[in-house]
């Protein structure tokens, strides 16, 4: 019987099965932000066990709230700085070299098909756009990650979920996911991994393979994995061409974890995304999700471009397409946020960053901020945002507040509006 | 081993997310104590008052897929220093249910008829219920003599970080 990618990770990882249904696997990596690994790095000093399991294979960034807004945020960046220190993670980045967690950590190379990677944040998915399994975490998960290099899962079972048609111009990944979630709902995954497969995944490139994988815990996912291929293979280039001689011998190398022909899936799906318009969140949850073009009275207070969902290079050229020689709506407030500044260099030698504001746009340093309501565009009670982030909870972005989620494009176009509209680019 | 039994508190409502339990504005704290008084308080549902309603709960029986969102181990810390340390629902979010657990503390599936016995037993009233953890069954009485038993299962590994107090020791003990 075949294997699907997360079974043949899970395979190679194996550690111990202790209790029949529970899988403690080894660790590729470990991510570390500045939210939720303090209380782990405290809990190891308290327990006499400040210890790290291999230096090399932990990542950490500061990223949530960047600079510090107050005195505790600043203590956790310090927690998080004298620990790094102390135990020589050398890819430790802080403020001048820090971003978005889930946009920097692929950007410096550090995923790889078939890993297993760990980290105390629910988006830790959108990793699995390299075909790794990446898996959010609590900190005492996290704690365990950091000192022993081990987690453990139940043998998840596989959601594969096939994406057919061709997309109409002014409709993106972040249109597909939210599509995606609409259809199975918030936990139509729970305890499973997604795989999203099909030809317009395959015609995906990486960046937008990670807005889709990042969402999949919207929908309860454990992970959300796409298969590795050329497209994988040339993303990564630059930092395995001493390991191969060829892509296509990375490519042979990394196929191995691709899901057999003859795999057994818990759920199968297939979404044809040819008639898919621009959309958008209502109300407070994910999976509630209308066309754009059936809530364009919806006035908004503020539009937010940024975050691990959306806050990446062909997010900011979508956006700024839409805005260039225009100015914003006097009654919005419009912020973008590069996700790392790689991100905000290339938008700067673009001139994506001028564009933006001469729209009347806030361009502020990459950190996540405003998508949890912490810092940089919080929302007054009753205010409104369209945003490019995940979460359309109750109070996410502050409370009292409602977020609509939207693509970039989308966000950009309300933000001239002041209204929830889609881009022009779209034509129904 | 922590306790799990005391009054009950129904919250009848599905998806239940995290930034309700525990807003991401008090994720800045470096104690489990500071969450104390901000359990539960961005969750707006009919007869609901955090101020009031939270007051010597030790249980909170809910609807389906409790937990969503953030794997914030806040979640469950919050829970904890309220003395709450079981949740009952249909089903979970895997990072809260995980959490809990891995707390020494229960997030305990029951089929949905099972979650709406309890919630006719306890909405609105004194009800309360307690956990015995060597028969798998919970006890429920509802104040005016009305007593109802009803079987629950979790596994053997989640047993055993609820006795042996979480995945920390146990993981360093064996890995």
């Amino acid at each position: 019987m075949g294997k699907t990618i997360a079974e043949k990770i899970f395979d190679t990882h194996l550690v111990d099965k202790p209790f029949g249904d529970v899988s403690v696997l080894r660790l590729d990596r470990v991510f570390c932000h500045e939210i939720t690994t303090p209380i782990a790095i405290q809990d190891l000093v308290a327990r006499g066990k400040d210890r790290v399991f291999d230096p090399e294979k932990i990542k950490a960034v500061i990223d949530h709230v960047s600079p510090a807004k107050d005195s505790k945020t600043a203590m956790q960046g310090k927690i998080m700085r004298e620990w790094a220190i102390r135990h020589n993670i050398k890819d430790f980045f802080d403020i001048g070299e820090n971003g978005v967690c889930h946009a920097l950590f692929p950007e410096k190379g550090f995923v790889r098909p078939g890993f297993t990677i760990i980290m105390g944040d629910s988006h830790t998915c959108t990793h699995g756009a390299f075909g790794a399994f990446a898996a959010g975490v609590g900190t005492t998960d996290l704690e365990v990650g950091i000192l022993k290099g081990v987690c453990t899962f139940k043998q998840p079972e596989t959601f594969k979920i096939e994406i057919t048609g061709a997309l109409r111009p002014g409709v993106y990944a972040k249109d597909i996911i939210l599509e995606v979630i609409r259809q199975i709902s918030v936990n139509g995954a729970t305890n499973m991994v997604i795989e999203f497969t099909g030809p317009v995944v395959d015609a995906m490139g990486m960046n937008q393979r990670m807005t889709l994988a990042n969402m999949a815990v919207e929908a309860g996912a454990t992970s959300g994995l796409c298969l590795p291929d050329m497209t994988t293979v040339a993303y990564l280039w630059p930092f395995i061409k001493d390991e191969f001689k060829t892509p296509e011998d990375a490519l042979a190398q990394y196929s191995q974890f691709c899901s057999d022909p003859d795999a057994v899936y818990a759920k199968t799906k297939t979404i044809d995304v040819s008639n898919l318009e621009p959309l958008a969140t209502f109300g407070f949850k994910p999976d509630n999700v209308k066309p754009v073009s059936q809530m364009t009275d919806t006035r908004v207070d503020q539009v937010y471009i940024g975050s691990c969902t959306n806050g990446r290079i062909e997010d900011l050229r979508e956006a700024a397409a839409e805005v260039a020689g225009k100015k914003i709506n006097p009654g919005v407030r419009a912020i973008v946020s590069p996700a790392t500044p790689d991100i905000f260099s290339a938008a700067l030698d673009e001139g994506l960053i001028k564009t933006f504001m001469d729209a009347g746009f806030c361009v502020t340093n990459p950190t996540c901020g405003a998508c949890l309501g912490m810092s940089n565009g919080v929302l007054a009670e009753g205010e409104v945002a369209a945003s490019t982030t995940n979460r359309n909870f109750n109070g996410r972005m502050g409370k009292g507040g409602m977020v609509h989620l939207v693509s970039p494009a989308t966000a950009a176009a309300t933000a001239l509006h002041g209204v929830l509209t889609h881009s022009e680019r779209f034509k129904n | 081993m922590k306790e799990f039994e005391g009054n009950m508190l129904c919250l009848d409502r599905a998806d239940i997310n995290t930034d309700e339990i525990i807003p991401a504005k008090y994720l800045t704290e470096s104690s489990k104590s500071a969450l104390k008084p901000h359990l539960l308080e961005d969750l707006v549902l009919d007869g609901f008052n955090p101020e009031t309603d939270l007051k010597d709960v030790r249980v909170i029986v809910s609807r389906g897929n409790f937990g969503c969102g953030s794997s914030r181990e806040h979640a469950p810390w919050a829970l904890e220093v309220n003395d709450i340390n079981v949740v009952i629902a249909p089903s979970f979010a895997r990072i809260f249910r995980q959490n809990m657990f891995n707390c020494g503390m229960m997030a305990i599936e029951l089929p949905d008829e099972k979650v709406q016995a309890l919630f006719e037993l306890g909405a609105g009233k004194k009800a309360q219920l307690c956990v015995d953890l060597e028969n798998d069954i919970l006890i429920v009485t509802d104040g005016s003599g009305k007593e109802l038993t009803l079987e629950f299962s979790i596994s053997e590994f989640d047993k055993t970080l609820v006795k042996t107090g979480g995945w920390v020791e146990f993981a360093d003990k064996n890995y």
